[in-house]
């Protein structure tokens, strides 16, 4: 089912400045809310923050209360073989299929190895990867 | 008087000028001066266009005859006085009469009830109170009509918002910056001007803004935004637009307007734009005579939808004073604002810093993304950037670079914003 397998990311747009990154991970800690994956886009002046969290909402609620910008984004989690040749695996599977990946960032943590992806058709990439025999953590994985 | 054709208002100008210039070639040493040096006599007022051969005064003459030199009255006769800010100079010092109170409470009073409040209404003044020529003249504009007023004056803005709650305030008078950090405040206090107040009219001025800014507040915060426009030397704010939104009424018998090219002083044909100058035909206690405003407009004569036959005053365009000149190229606030407010993923607040880079000018304008067009994706982000940048420099024939800040992270003002921050030492 795709459904279970769309992540809410939370995504923060943040001047690139000194604390702005400590400002964000203060307000997740206060709400008391865990990120299990994280990684930040930055462009010129300013960056994009963006994270998976065991809590969206708490999150959403506590940024926004700061003034940050703050929007959901649906991604998915792919398992990898936590070996060479693991992350070429499912970047071909999407590759063959003319999925485009738009970001995507990787952990490696007490399910193993975790590519998190951003493509433009997830429901596709879902129904890919699983006919290519990898699997796609549900969202209760995290949250 | 409101609706007097046209000749008549004119017939009446020109008897109230006459008298004026005799009062002050007798009473007034310093315009007798002037009018000598210029080598005028009252006696050469002839016709309502005879005005033109009238000396100026400016600015630098309040400031130059600090405190009150610029005074007929007598102290005694003195009712009130309200100063400037004096944040471009020195303060300067205004004066009323009973007469000069009572016409501006007159003139406001015909403005507010133009855009139609009156008794029933509560009108919450949210101008700042005291020296400032703002919360009086409204308080007192708003008490003549019948209406209830609601002094809040500036600042504890979460409890001037409960109060618009509570006491459901149906209008208010601020600054149009103010009226948007409210809504802002507003918001996170989880109330929403537009659905949870009574609030339908804003009385928005004392600082330039544009058509645009007046879509975005109406159609955010569910209230129609009228223009009022004004300057303490004028006796404070004292003309505003009627509900059709068409242009600000100066009434004739209180002003006398003229649209003035800025280079010569000379009038600009009808419509155009140019420099203001008014002439306040009943002040007693301070009067000003071909006073240049330095604000840029232009002038509609034509009689209004509304019946109303006074002219009226177009959108301030831009300060004589506050062009910047950017590697050459004449540009005004005011159009960098419109140019703003016309791309939806532009928020409201936004701030122009003008720097030296080497021998070049340089041009910074920040702005804040809206959470409705905030994108996860960088590609997103910096399409808008470069959107706005290149409506700019259409708009301003000068390139300017954009910079995405957080929202809610760019000053917020309670007051007359300052929207340029120029660093150039020159």
């Amino acid at each position: 089912m795709p459904a279970e397998c769309m992540i809410r990311q939370i995504s923060v747009f943040s001047e690139n400045k000194p604390g702005k990154l400590a400002s964000i991970a203060k307000a997740l800690q206060e709400g008391g809310v865990n990120i299990l994956a994280f990684s930040i886009a930055e462009a010129d002046g300013f960056g994009v923050v963006r994270a998976i969290v065991n809590k969206p909402e708490i999150a959403y609620r506590e940024l926004t209360r700061l003034g940050y910008n703050v929007a959901f984004t649906e991604v998915i989690a792919v398992g990898m073989e936590d070996r060479p040749g693991g992350l070429y695996e499912i970047a071909d599977l999407l590759g063959g299929a003319s999925l485009n990946i738009e970001y995507a960032y990787a952990y490696s943590g007490k399910e193993g190895a975790v590519l998190i992806l951003r493509v433009d058709n997830p429901a596709d990439a879902i129904a890919r990867i699983q006919a290519g025999g990898r699997r796609c953590l549900p969202s209760s994985v995290f949250q | 008087m409101e609706e007097m054709p046209r000749a008549e208002i004119e017939r009446h100008q020109y008897r109230l000028l006459k008298a004026l210039v005799y009062k002050l070639y007798s009473f007034s040493p310093f315009y007798h001066e002037r009018m000598k040096a210029r080598g005028v006599h009252p006696d050469d007022i002839r016709s309502l266009a005879d005005v033109r051969k009238l000396p100026f005064m400016v600015k630098s003459d309040l400031r130059d005859n600090y405190p009150d030199k610029l005074f007929i009255a007598d102290q005694d006769d003195v009712a009130r006085y309200h100063v400037s800010s004096g944040t471009t100079g020195k303060p300067t010092v205004v004066g009323y009469t009973q007469n000069d109170l009572s016409n501006w409470t007159l003139s406001l009073a015909r403005a507010l009830t133009s855009c139609g409040l009156g008794r029933g209404d509560v009108i919450q003044v949210s101008y700042g109170y005291g020296l400032f020529t703002g919360g009086l003249g409204l308080h007192y504009g708003a008490e003549r009509i019948g209406a209830s007023v609601l002094p809040t004056s500036v600042g504890n803005t979460e409890r001037q918002i409960e109060l618009m709650q509570d006491l459901r305030a149906t209008a208010i008078a601020c600054t149009p910056s103010y009226l948007l950090h409210m809504g802002e405040v507003a918001e996170k206090m989880g109330i929403s001007i537009k659905d949870d107040t009574e609030l339908r009219a804003g009385i928005l001025g004392a600082e330039p803004w544009t058509e645009q800014m007046r879509q975005r507040i109406e159609s955010w915060l569910g209230i129609k935004a009228y223009n009022i426009y004004g300057t303490s030397e004028l006796s404070g704010p004292m003309f505003c637009e009627c509900t059709e939104q068409k242009g600000i009424h100066i009434w004739g018998d209180l002003a006398l307007v003229e649209v003035l090219d800025p280079e010569t002083g000379e009038t600009v044909a009808p419509g155009e734009t140019g420099e203001l100058t008014i002439t306040m035909l009943q002040k007693e206690a301070m009067p000003m005579i071909r006073y240049r405003v330095g604000d840029l407009s232009s002038v509609d004569y034509d009689p209004c939808p509304c019946g109303r036959t006074h002219p009226r005053l177009q959108r301030i365009t831009g300060r004589v004073d506050d062009m910047l000149i950017i590697r050459g190229i004449n540009v005004f606030p005011s159009q960098i604002e419109h140019a703003l407010m016309a791309i939806p993923e532009v928020g409201e607040h936004f701030q122009i810093v003008v720097d030296r880079k080497g021998a070049l000018d340089d041009m910074l304008i920040r702005i804040e993304v809206r959470k409705e067009a905030f994108s996860d994706k960088i590609t997103d982000l910096m399409l808008i950037r470069r959107k706005v940048e290149g409506r700019l420099r259409n708009a301003l024939n000068v390139a300017a670079e954009v910079e995405l800040v957080e929202a809610g992270s760019l000053p917020r003002f309670e007051g007359k914003s300052k929207k340029v921050v120029d660093r150039r030492v020159l």
